[in-house]
């Protein structure tokens, strides 16, 4: 077996049967692939440089992967029946960690069913912006319809196609699409098929939420003082403005924000869920 | 002995346990990961079978005989023995490991007992018989000659 021309895929299998990382390992080299093994979904997060809120990895494997720029490993394979971590809990754990390290944790949260968010430190503008969110929980899509429908301005359908497709490629699915095609080396099959699988109501949900920031002519008192101030404070905008490529995102060990709990709704009647610990 | 003699009784002896079904072609596909650069490589697998199928074994007597027997925790012994033996073509080995994993299921412990018997007995047999075979292949080996390949 001679050595490849090309660079060597890497690929790092966990199992916690020695027998079966054995056969693995064994079967993946006549692949000519460079194999990893480990027992554990704990040491697999480990050797990839995703353990826990410290992305340093304490104890360096021998070859230390730095996933903000070059992936080292190009395939996961998992058992799945693991004690500790399943390799489905793996597969979750690695996706979403990925997702941090390359996308605002603020889009994640809103992918995975988050309302709506904004940063720190709150004001009363963030406040008066729930309201549309409770209506909508208590009377449904019809309220909502009806504020909108007030507050739209003379239509402007240039302006507003403009934004959207300006605001097109920071959309998920193209996100997912960037992270595939700008690393060729690292295209291995499971994130390939992440990659296949955009959230798609979330896309509407932002363009919605983009068209929404976009109404200039407030009539309705209720939403007033929140779009001028909205307006007037770029900083604090949200998710929307939070797209554009100029704007750094809050990334998962930086500024103070406010991350919403998996499917919770940020207005939903019970409560906002302060889970961030610097509040 | 001459070689082509060892080698014939090499074969015999192979064929004789995929019959009875002692491997499985999972044990061929083993073999047909070993070349001239991992010339052990079925020895060290089926080596830390051995390890591995007796600590279970043993951790499977010592669940079985307690008082309050731990279903969930033999289910997870023979549920890993199952794996391994599955892994290297153990077929009798994985098959009884089946039936006893339906007894853990059903939390009936005298025939769980009875099926660690039966797995036990498995397993001693189908390592004397791996045994024999390699120390037929060693001495093919040593008296120079190349161990015939199993379709």
């Amino acid at each position: 077996m001679g050595m490849a021309a090309e660079p060597q895929f890497h690929v790092l299998a966990v199992d916690d049967s020695l027998i079966d990382r054995k056969l693995i390992e064994r079967l993946l080299k006549t692949s000519s692939y460079q194999v990893t093994t480990v027992d554990s979904g704990t040491k697999a997060l480990e050797f990839l440089g995703l353990q826990g809120d410290d992305k340093q990895s304490q104890n360096q494997p021998s070859v230390s992967p730095d996933i903000q720029q070059e992936v080292d490993v190009n395939l996961i394979i998992t058992d799945y029946c693991m004690p500790g971590m399943t390799g489905y809990d793996l597969l979750k754990k690695v996706k979403f960690m990925k997702d941090e390290l390359n996308t605002d944790v603020c889009e994640l949260c809103l992918e995975e069913g988050a309302e709506e968010f904004f940063l720190k430190p709150v004001r009363l503008s963030d406040v008066n912006r729930l309201k549309p969110h409770m209506l909508r929980a208590r009377y449904g899509q019809q309220r909502q319809d009806l504020l909108h429908e007030c507050q739209k301005p003379e239509p402007k359908p240039e302006r507003r196609q403009q934004q959207c497709e300006q605001k097109q490629p920071e959309t998920k699915s193209e996100k997912w699409q960037q992270q595939c095609e700008h690393q060729p080396e690292t295209k291995p099959e499971q994130w390939q098929q992440l990659c296949e699988q955009p959230p798609e109501p979330i896309q509407q949900q932002q363009q919605q939420q983009q068209q929404q920031q976009q109404y200039e002519q407030p009539v309705l008192d209720l939403e007033h003082q929140t779009e001028q101030q909205q307006q007037n404070d770029n900083k604090r905008k949200s998710i929307d403005e939070g797209l554009s490529p100029d704007r750094t995102r809050p990334r998962l060990n930086g500024i103070r924000r406010r991350v919403y709990s998996q499917g919770e709704s940020i207005v939903d009647g019970t409560g906002i869920s302060d889970i961030n610990p610097e509040m | 002995m001459e070689v082509s003699e060892m080698q014939r009784q090499f074969v015999e002896y192979s064929q004789s346990l995929f019959r009875e079904g002692y491997l499985d072609s999972q044990f061929t596909q083993l073999q047909q990961l070993q070349d001239e650069s991992n010339p052990d490589f079925v020895m060290e697998v089926v080596t830390l079978f051995f390890e591995d199928s007796e600590r279970l074994i043993r951790d499977l007597t010592c669940a079985l005989d307690q008082q309050i027997v731990d279903f969930k925790t033999v289910d997870a012994h023979v549920h890993q023995l199952k794996g391994s033996s599955s892994s290297i073509g153990a077929q009798r080995v994985k098959n009884a490991c089946v039936e006893f994993r339906n007894f853990c299921e059903e939390q009936n412990a005298d025939a769980c007992r009875a099926c660690l018997q039966q797995v036990n007995q498995e397993y001693f047999l189908v390592k004397s018989k791996l045994q024999t075979l390699f120390t037929m292949e060693q001495q093919i080996v040593a008296a120079g000659g190349s161990i015939p390949i199993m379709d």
